[in-house]
């Protein structure tokens, strides 16, 4: 009996210990300067249709210094791949292919997916997702809302926990979203250092956001 | 030729495609100046036949890979509350009249175009008002929408980051 407590006394102190370890590695985000090195490597997480037409608006926005540019998008997405390529062909600045890398996960939720197989197919992609960021080891993630942006935002935020590497999340929720945030949005907004909400409604709700009006 | 494009993106809506091709609703387009009208009925049981509304010139097709050149050749665009095809439509500069879906519950696809309604970048009723909209309708209250500032993101993350 009194094993079992000891077991279950340490379970609640390592996942309290997690907390705050957790908690340490997200207020110290915005402190960082990944930049003052001249480039900051970045990881985009594409979704599909609006999402990643969002996204590539965004990424077309980011100076040269932003390299390389990994993009990830769950492997039954065939239309981003083809948007991804031509805006870097876009790019003036993008003339190393080199500098352009996609990777591919298992979807972690599709459209109309119930919700507990929505978080048994986000653990299959988080398998993907942990040799994936830990073998990138980007200085930031950027993504706008679909499922696949969790796995891999955990993935970077297990990076910081374990004192690896300190991956920035920056979040950008979608224009679509005026009163509420989404499911996405909800899950990552405690973890993410810079948040980004496109209308004010949501930043009177959500006061760690950031507010510039609409950007996308 | 001024044209009406309407589309209701990947949605059905037959309530929609039979409310506008009604004698009266064409004759209130008809009296506007618009002589064509274009029909994008995706996944709705209705495909109107060309012949099938004798006030206006009639096209209907389900999907396209890209509606960028309808919308581009529009004068008018109604369209469904969905974002993608709101902010398509904005995007490209179109007065935009949103017809929702009063049979649908609320959901947040809404959100958008309320707002977007109540900034006045377009016009808004559901089917059964549809008709009178397109009679007493004022195009010029309508405000242009001005495109997204990435700008403001890009600066912002440069000096966050130490770019800057």
């Amino acid at each position: 009996m009194s094993l079992l407590l000891g077991g279950l006394l340490a379970l609640c102190l390592t996942g309290l210990l997690l907390l705050l370890r957790v908690y340490a590695v997200v207020r110290t985000g915005t402190k960082r300067r990944p930049g003052a090195g001249g480039a900051v490597s970045v990881l985009v997480v594409a979704g599909s249709g609006g999402h990643t037409t969002e996204i590539l608006r965004l990424v077309d926005s980011l100076s040269a210094a932003y390299t390389p540019r990994h993009y990830v998008l769950a492997d039954s997405d065939r239309m981003s791949q083809e948007k991804i390529w031509s805006l870097e062909r876009s790019r003036q600045q993008a003339a190393s292919s080199a500098q352009v890398h996609i990777h591919r996960i298992p979807r972690s939720r599709e459209v109309l997916q119930s919700w507990t197989s929505s978080v048994l197919s986000t653990v299959h992609a988080l398998r993907f997702s942990l040799p994936l960021v830990f073998r990138l080891r980007p200085d930031m993630v950027l993504c706008n809302g679909p499922g696949t942006c969790v796995p891999v935002c955990v993935a970077g935020l297990l990076l910081g926990v374990l004192g690896l590497k300190k991956v920035l999340i920056v979040y950008v929720e979608s224009v679509c979203r005026v009163q509420t945030l989404s499911l996405t949005g909800k899950i990552l907004y405690p973890v993410s250092d810079y948040f980004f909400v496109q209308w004010s409604s949501l930043r009177d709700r959500y006061p760690g956001s950031i507010f510039l009006g609409r950007i996308v | 030729m001024k044209t009406v494009f309407l589309t209701v993106g990947t949605t059905s809506f037959d309530e929609l495609i039979e409310s506008v091709t009604r004698s009266e609703a064409a004759q209130a387009l008809k009296a506007r100046g618009y002589e064509r009208l274009v029909l994008q009925v995706g996944r709705g049981s209705l495909l109107p036949a060309a012949d099938s509304c004798p006030h206006i010139q009639l096209e209907a097709f389900r999907f396209k890979d890209s509606i960028a050149e309808d919308i581009r050749q529009a004068d008018l665009v109604i369209s469904h509350a969905g974002a993608g095809s709101c902010l398509e439509a904005l995007g490209a500069g179109k007065p935009l009249l949103v017809v929702v879906n009063d049979k649908l519950m609320d959901n947040h696809q809404l959100e958008l175009a309320r707002q977007l309604h109540a900034d006045s970048h377009l016009l808004y009723c559901t089917c059964s008002t549809l008709t009178e909209t397109l009679s007493t309708m004022d195009l010029s209250v309508l405000q242009p929408f001005q495109p997204g500032q990435t700008k403001s993101f890009a600066n912002f993350l440069d000096k966050a980051l130490g770019l800057k």
